[in-house]
């Protein structure tokens, strides 16, 4: 509704194909409005762009409005930007000023190789999920919804820890690109239900095992990627994980269970 | 075309059972030999990928995001409805069919009505087993809300992200499958064929949105779980990507396109601010059990903080006219009313077009008789969304909302056993017509979603496999003919569309084709409106080959290669939606022909004219398409008026 526009000048990182070089490039864009999201100036700079007869800029994006963690980018230095608990397709032109300069970045973290762009590989994420990041139960074997009362706390706990949508912020802020934040949203969930705990141990080994393995680093907790996350995952998560973690690994050197 | 509905025998409630006993079954030593195709990875996709997996049977799903888990499903916020009658308030798996008839105001078929309603208990069941963290009461119990269009709470939620958790607990049995090599997972890749072999879907083609190589997939039976259509109006509540081409493309290949002029236009949306947006922004139609809707009763108010009106310079237009349902009127109705009173000159907001096209949404009662932390815990992420787009606070200034297009009811015509007119293709979830008729009711398309992935396609695609002798499953030879006439197809239409270089951008086309549908085909149609858009997509589709320009190479990511692609089926599809519209000459749910209402502006139908499905057959590109019916007979309910009044 604000009457003045902005603008701006832009510097976006531009890369042809993964093992290519990429460089920043600077963009001037005008006339862009307060209420614009900012992947609609960035729609805006493509039609720019189409015109003048350049390649358009890649970014992933779907669902706009915060929930599919598809978009990514990072904005002057951080993911999503500087608003706290927004995801870039929510973070509107009113946040930025006349004449500022904004650096577009992809995420970047080593596990999330740049494929074109501002795109960025994130399937490492899945296969974390893949290893452990679900409850073994067959369609058609579950009883009745409201067999197991579940107290509203760890109901409540479990939907905080459920809401992590997977975009990877986490990971592209952590000076060691860890993504136990993400790990931990997912195995907390799972672990505190009554339904996820016959594997919960199991869970724990193989979902860190994974991390590992996909290339993530570790936790030093500096916290950065909770001050990141788009939906304001709690580190807490991360210590129920390392308890969960240490548990059965005690165990399995016990029993060899697990 | 023939169109045989394959509705088992007996009585309703029985016709599920029956036909599970009577569908053939694959021996679990043999499903191993069996390839499935499921294209889309949502509710509908997800959930079958997972669960045929899970059969044993060989499974490769593809979906054009990074990852399965960015389905659009996923922004889904109120709720799944259930029969579960948990609340002990008069449900039943009865009356969810008969809610569910009657809002889709009696174009949909019974038997598959009455299944959904059906499974929608062991949905959940299924859910809570996963570890979808629904909301609970303090003694565990789960909790229900109350949704538009009916008068019991049978609605299910996770906070206002049920969506997102139900599309996650998909997700993560479609992981497991994917570890166990069950399922092989494809991402990134856009299918833009399907192929017959015999008449038979036996494979599709689709391109790596990395690589850009076109590669051929062969398997015993394909599913198509590509969600619906309402990007045609460019500005939508469905994510960017969401796009037609599935559908048409298969449409093209033979498979009948049900209903398409049924879309759904959502009462409760964040009004557009300007020219430059790109999408529409869903608010919970839960926020309707809380809120009360309203505008100033006279013009010269609208420009006014809501909060200065005092309460007898308000006008709750839908309490006002549906007392019994009040601000829980259905969301055809209630869009509608939305638009009447801004065309009245009286709705709220910034003016577009010299018309402000905005209603209010009031929590300023509830808040006082709840408590801002009740409501704060109820809608809180819906109220930080919308301060986020609109930089207001909702808990001090009424939201400002206005109905925008959202779900599309209409898709590929399906039979009871979700398989299209073409043989071995079948349509999951809000790609098929099958369930909601002219009008989708609140929390139903989590529903069906998943009841067709978890519940119903694992037995009629083993039903169909059945049928295929073991010695020629998975025998299926991507070399062969059909296989590289669809890939030459496929690959012609990229090359000319990149051989043009012209001035045009696609996204300028797809914004000019998106004011053509909502002006002429969107709210209100009318024979005039739907016959000047049929001419003016036809002129759009010829600028667009004529001068579309797409920069960069095919063999790499390239947004406005898939753009492009999409955007020209759209231009087809758009003008099929058209001619279903134009053709269906009654008023009925989500189709309001202005030709056909009442003095008080209430949607009028013509059963006797138009109680069938129209089923439309592809006749050429800029051709009429050729209509076939399939006729709907109600057993069991009485067609009445729907009168929420």
């Amino acid at each position: 509704m604000s009457a003045k526009t902005l603008n701006l000048t832009l510097r976006v990182w531009r890369q042809k194909k993964p093992e290519a070089a990429g460089q920043f490039v600077t963009y001037k864009i005008d006339k862009i409005s307060p209420d614009s999201s900012f992947l609609e100036m960035m729609d805006l700079l493509n039609e720019q762009l189409i015109e003048q007869g350049d390649e358009p800029v890649a970014f992933d994006h779907d669902c706009r409005e915060g929930i599919c963690g598809m978009c990514s980018m990072t904005i002057n230095g951080v993911p999503h930007g500087k608003n706290r608990l927004q995801t870039t397709c929510q973070l509107h032109m009113r946040s930025f000023s006349d004449g500022d300069t904004i650096t577009i970045e992809p995420f970047r973290a080593k596990p999330f190789p740049v494929m074109r762009d501002l795109v960025v590989d994130r399937t490492p994420l899945d296969s974390i999920i893949q290893s452990g990041g679900y409850i073994t139960q067959r369609v058609g074997s579950a009883e009745d919804a409201n067999a197991v009362p579940i107290s509203k706390t760890i109901a409540d706990k479990a939907m905080d820890a459920a809401a992590c949508i997977g975009c990877g912020a986490c990971v592209a802020v952590c000076p060691n690109a860890s993504a136990m934040l993400f790990t931990s949203a997912k195995m907390s969930q799972l672990n505190m239900l009554p339904q996820g705990k016959p594997e919960k141990d199991r869970r724990a080994l193989h979902m860190v095992q994974a991390m590992d393995d996909n290339g993530f680093g570790n936790c030093t907790n500096i916290g950065e990627c909770e001050a990141a996350c788009p939906v304001g995952i709690s580190l807490d998560f991360i210590a129920m994980m390392n308890r969960d973690y240490a548990v059965a690994k005690v165990k399995k050197i016990f029993s060899g269970a697990a | 075309m023939k169109l045989d509905s394959k509705i088992p025998e007996g009585p309703l409630a029985q016709k599920w059972t029956n036909a599970k006993f009577n569908y053939k079954l694959v021996n679990p030593a043999n499903k191993r030999r069996y390839s499935v195709i499921v294209v889309g990875s949502g509710l509908a996709g997800g959930a079958a990928a997972a669960t045929l997996g899970e059969l044993g049977y060989n499974v490769k799903c593809f979906c054009y995001q990074d990852s399965p888990r960015r389905a659009h499903s996923i922004a889904a916020q109120g709720g799944i409805n259930a029969a579960k009658n948990y609340q002990n308030d008069g449900d039943s798996i009865f009356r969810l069919f008969y809610d569910t008839i009657k809002g889709g105001d009696f174009r949909s078929r019974e038997a598959n009505v009455y299944r959904l309603a059906e499974v929608s208990v062991d949905i959940i069941d299924q859910c809570v087993a996963s570890g979808v963290p629904f909301a609970r009461e303090y003694g565990g119990m789960l909790a229900n809300r109350s949704f538009g269009g009916a008068q019991v709470s049978r609605t299910f939620y996770a906070r206002g992200q049920t969506g997102q958790q139900l599309l996650l607990g998909a997700y993560q049995s479609l992981s497991r499958q994917i570890a166990l090599g069950q399922v092989k997972m494809y991402n990134r890749h856009e299918m833009l064929d399907v192929v017959k072999v015999d008449g038979v879907a036996k494979g599709i083609i689709t391109r790596n949105m990395v690589t850009g190589k076109i590669d051929r997939w062969a398997a015993d039976v394909v599913v198509l779980a590509t969600g619906g259509y309402s990007t045609v109006y460019f500005l939508s509540t469905n994510a960017a990507g969401c796009n037609v081409t599935a559908a048409w493309r298969a449409h093209k290949r033979g498979a009948g396109f049900a209903n398409p002029c049924f879309t759904q236009i959502h009462p409760t949306c964040i009004p557009q601010e300007g020219e430059h947006q790109s999408k529409l922004t869903l608010m919970s139609e839960s926020l309707r059990n809380d809120g009360r809707v309203w505008v100033p009763k006279k013009a010269e108010d609208c420009a006014k903080n809501p909060n200065d009106i005092p309460e007898d310079a308000r006008d709750y237009f839908l309490e006002r006219k549906y007392p019994s349902f009040g601000n829980l009127a259905p969301r055809d109705i209630s869009s509608r009313a939305a638009k009447e009173v801004c065309d009245e000159g009286r709705g709220v907001g910034a003016a577009i077009a010299g018309v402000r096209r905005g209603v209010y949404l009031d929590f300023a009662d509830s808040i006082k008789r709840l408590g801002k932390n009740v409501i704060a815990e109820r809608y809180g992420n819906l109220f930080d969304m919308y301060e986020n787009i609109t930089g207001e606070n909702a808990y001090e200034r009424p939201m400002r909302i206005y109905p925008a297009p959202h779900y599309t009811m209409g898709g590929l015509w399906v039979d009871y056993n979700l398989m299209t007119t073409v043989p071995g293709l079948f349509a999951a979830g809000e790609a098929n017509y099958s369930d909601h008729g002219a009008n989708r009711l609140g929390a139903s398309a989590l529903m069906q979603g998943l009841a067709d992935g978890y519940f119903v396609l694992p037995y009629t695609i083993s039903n169909y496999l059945a049928t295929i002798p073991l010695g020629q499953a998975g025998k299926i030879d991507p070399n062969g003919p059909d296989f590289e006439e669809a890939e030459n197809n496929v690959r012609s239409m990229t090359d000319k569309m990149m051989s043009i270089k012209g001035k045009t951008s696609p996204r300028s086309v797809h914004i000019e084709l998106g004011k053509i549908m909502w002006d002429n085909c969107g709210m209100a149609r009318s024979k005039e409106s739907l016959t000047d858009a049929i001419a003016r997509i036809g002129q759009l589709r010829e600028r667009f080959w004529n001068d579309v320009c797409i920069p960069g190479e095919a063999d790499n990511i390239n947004i406005e290669l898939e753009r492009a692609g999409r955007v020209a089926d759209h231009l087809e599809f758009a003008e099929l939606m058209c001619y279903d519209a134009l053709d269906r000459d009654e008023s009925c749910g989500g189709h309001f022909r202005l030709e056909h209402q009442t003095e008080d502006g209430e949607a009028v139908r013509h059963d006797d004219q138009y109680g069938h499905v129209s089923v439309w057959e592809f006749n050429g590109v800029g051709k009429a398409p050729v209509k076939h019916i399939e006729p709907l007979e109600y057993e069991n309910v009485q067609l009445g008026v729907r009168s929420y009044k």
